[in-house]
C-alpha cells in the first residue's frame, strides 16, 4: 500500500506492506538510524518518537497508521544547525553513557518541555517512566531535562562541531559546552 | 524481530463505513485503536486476523461530554485525554486513579478506553472501573444501537458482547450525589501488569450512611463486583470497622492463581488492604462531595 507522512518536516512517500511497523518503516525504509530498536514489546522505549508532538513507541504503531501525521524523530531537533537545549542538555550533563535509550528519552523531553516548560524532578521522572535506561540511573538525565528548562533558547554549540566530537574517540567536552556549564 | 503476520489494512473515515467494512470483511477482520494490546498480540502471532480496520480517524468517538446525569466518553477517547480531564477526576476520580497507573505515559498516548475494554483482559484497570461505576456501553451494529451493562458486556478472558460485526462507540457513566470512588493498583513496575487491584464506588443518603456501594477487584480472579463485601456497607455508617470487614469478605471471595507476580495468600493479603483503602478514600472523598 502507499503511505506518506511528514517526518522531520519533509513529506515522505513509499510503498510498503501494512505490516511494516514504524520503527523499521523509520529505520530501513526511511533509513533514520537515530531511532533505536529496542525490546520490541513496548517496555523500553527507545523507539520513541513524537507523533503529531505527542511522545509514541514507534514498535507498536504501524507505519500505515502513521501516514497522513506528523512524525518526528531524535534526526528532527536540531533545527538550522543548532542543537535543541534538551541535545545540549544531555551534554552538559552526561545525560547518557551508552547512549540506547538517548534518542526516546530526548524526544519525550522535548514533547514534555513544549507542554510544561518548568517540570519539577518528579514530572520529569513520571514522563519518561515508560523508557528504561540501564547505564544513568535516570539523575543524569533528569539534571539534562532540567538544564534544558532552564535554557530554553538552547545553546550557541555547532551541530557540525558536536558531531565531530561524538564520533571521534577524544571524549573532551567542546570549550563551547564548557563555557556554558560554567556560565 | 515480532513482525506481525501479513494483513490487509483499511482505514474507516466513519463509525457507518467501519460497520460495512466489518460487514464486507467479516469475523477474521479486527478493528484497531491506540493498538497498544492488539498489535503486540499480532506481533506475537497470538492475533493473525486478515484484515485490521483503523479507527483512529474517527474523531466523532473521541470526546468526553457532561449531558444531564451521565458523562459520556467516547471509544476512541485516550488514556491521556482521561487523565488528564479535570471534569473525569471531579467526577469520577476513580477513573483518574486507574489511569495514573495504567502502563506508562508514552502508552496512555495511543491506548483507548474502547481498546481496553473490547481487549478484556482479567487484568485490565478500566475493566473493573467500570464495573464499579455500572457504566453502561453504546455499542453499533448493522441492527443499530444497544446499550449493554457491564455485567452483561463481560464474557470472560478477552471475550465482550460486541459482536464481530459490532463496534463500541460510547461508555455512559451516571453521576450520582454524594458520591466517591477511588482506585488502587500494586504492580511491580511502571507499564506492568496489576500483581492486584481495586477499586471502589459510594454514595451516601443524607444521614451520612451508604446508600450504594460497588467494590471491584483486578487480576483476582473475579468477574463484576463483589456483592458479599458491598453488603457489609450498605444502610451503615462509614466506619474503619467495616472497612475492614469488607476486606476481610473481598479476600475470601477472590480467587487469584499463583504466578510471576505473587502467589495465592499474598494477592488474597493485597485484595483484603486494597479494598480497605479504596473505601476509606472514597467515602472520604463522598464526604467531602456532601460537605462541599
Amino acid at each position: 500500500m502507499q503511505i506518506s507522512m511528514t517526518v522531520n518536516g519533509s513529506e515522505v512517500v513509499s510503498d510498503i506492506e501494512p505490516r511494516v511497523l514504524l520503527v523499521h518503516y523509520i529505520r530501513e525504509v526511511l533509513g533514520l538510524t537515530g531511532t533505536h530498536w529496542g525490546c520490541d514489546t513496548t517496555n523500553c522505549g527507545t523507539c520513541v518518537v513524537l507523533m503529531d508532538g505527542q511522545p509514541v513507541k514507534s514498535c507498536t504503531v504501524l507505519a500505515a497508521m502513521a501516514a497522513g501525521h506528523d512524525i518526528r524523530t531524535v534526526e528532527g531537533l536540531a533545527t538550522a544547525g543548532t542543537l535543541d537545549p534538551v541535545q545540549q542538555g544531555f551534554m552538559e550533563e552526561h545525560g547518557l553513557q551508552c547512549g540506547f535509550c538517548t534518542p526516546g528519552m530526548m524526544l519525550t523531553a522535548r514533547a514534555l518541555l513544549d507542554k510544561n516548560p518548568h517540570p519539577d524532578d518528579i514530572e520529569i521522572r513520571k514522563a519518561i517512566s515508560g523508557q528504561i535506561c540501564r547505564c544513568t540511573g535516570y539523575a543524569t538525565i533528569v539534571r539534562s531535562v532540567q538544564w534544558a528548562a532552564a535554557h530554553p533558547a538552547g545553546a550557541v554549540a555547532d551541530v557540525a562541531a558536536t558531531d565531530e566530537v561524538l564520533e571521534g574517540t577524544d571524549t573532551v567536552i567542546p570549550d563551547v559546552a564548557d563555557a556554558e556549564v560554567k556560565a | 524481530m515480532q513482525i506481525p503476520a501479513p494483513f490487509d489494512y483499511e482505514r474507516a473515515s466513519s463509525v457507518n463505513d467501519a460497520l460495512e467494512l466489518l460487514a464486507r470483511h467479516g469475523p477474521e477482520s479486527r478493528v484497531v485503536a491506540g493498538g497498544h494490546s492488539l498489535l503486540p498480540m499480532m506481533k506475537l502471532r497470538l492475533a493473525r486476523p486478515e484484515w485490521l480496520i483503523d479507527i483512529n480517524d474517527l474523531f466523532e468517538l473521541d470526546f468526553i461530554l457532561l449531558e444531564g446525569d451521565h458523562l459520556r466518553v467516547g471509544a476512541l477517547t485516550r488514556h491521556t485525554a482521561l487523565l488528564e480531564s479535570a471534569e473525569v477526576a471531579r467526577l469520577f476520580p476513580i477513573i483518574s486513579d486507574a489511569e495514573a497507573v495504567i502502563a506508562d505515559p508514552v502508552v496512555r498516548n495511543r491506548g483507548t478506553i474502547g481498546g481496553s475494554l473490547c481487549q478484556a483482559d482479567p487484568a485490565e484497570d478500566l475493566s473493573t472501573v467500570c464495573d464499579v461505576l455500572r457504566a453502561v456501553a453504546v455499542v453499533r451494529g448493522p441492527g443499530g444501537e444497544r446499550l449493554v451493562d457491564m455485567k452483561d458486556f463481560h464474557r470472560g478472558p478477552y471475550e465482550t458482547a460486541v459482536a464481530p460485526d459490532e463496534l463500541l462507540c460510547e461508555v455512559r457513566f451516571a453521576v450520582r450525589p454524594n458520591s466517591g470512588s477511588a482506585y488502587e493498583k500494586v504492580e511491580r513496575r511502571v507499564g506492568d501488569w496489576a500483581v492486584a487491584a481495586a477499586g471502589a464506588a459510594i454514595s451516601l443518603a443524607d444521614d451520612g450512611s451508604v446508600d450504594a456501594a460497588a467494590i471491584g477487584l483486578t487480576a483476582l480472579g473475579l468477574d463484576g463486583t463483589v456483592a458479599e463485601a458491598e453488603g457489609v456497607l450498605l444502610g451503615q455508617q462509614p466506619r474503619e470497622e467495616l472497612f475492614v470487614e469488607a476486606g476481610r469478605v473481598a479476600a475470601s471471595a477472590c480467587d487469584p492463581i499463583a504466578d510471576q507476580r505473587g502467589g495465592i495468600d499474598y494477592k488474597r493479603h493485597l485484595a483484603d488492604e486494597l479494598t480497605r483503602r479504596v473505601l476509606r478514600l472514597a467515602c472520604a472523598r463522598a464526604a467531602g462531595t456532601q460537605e462541599g
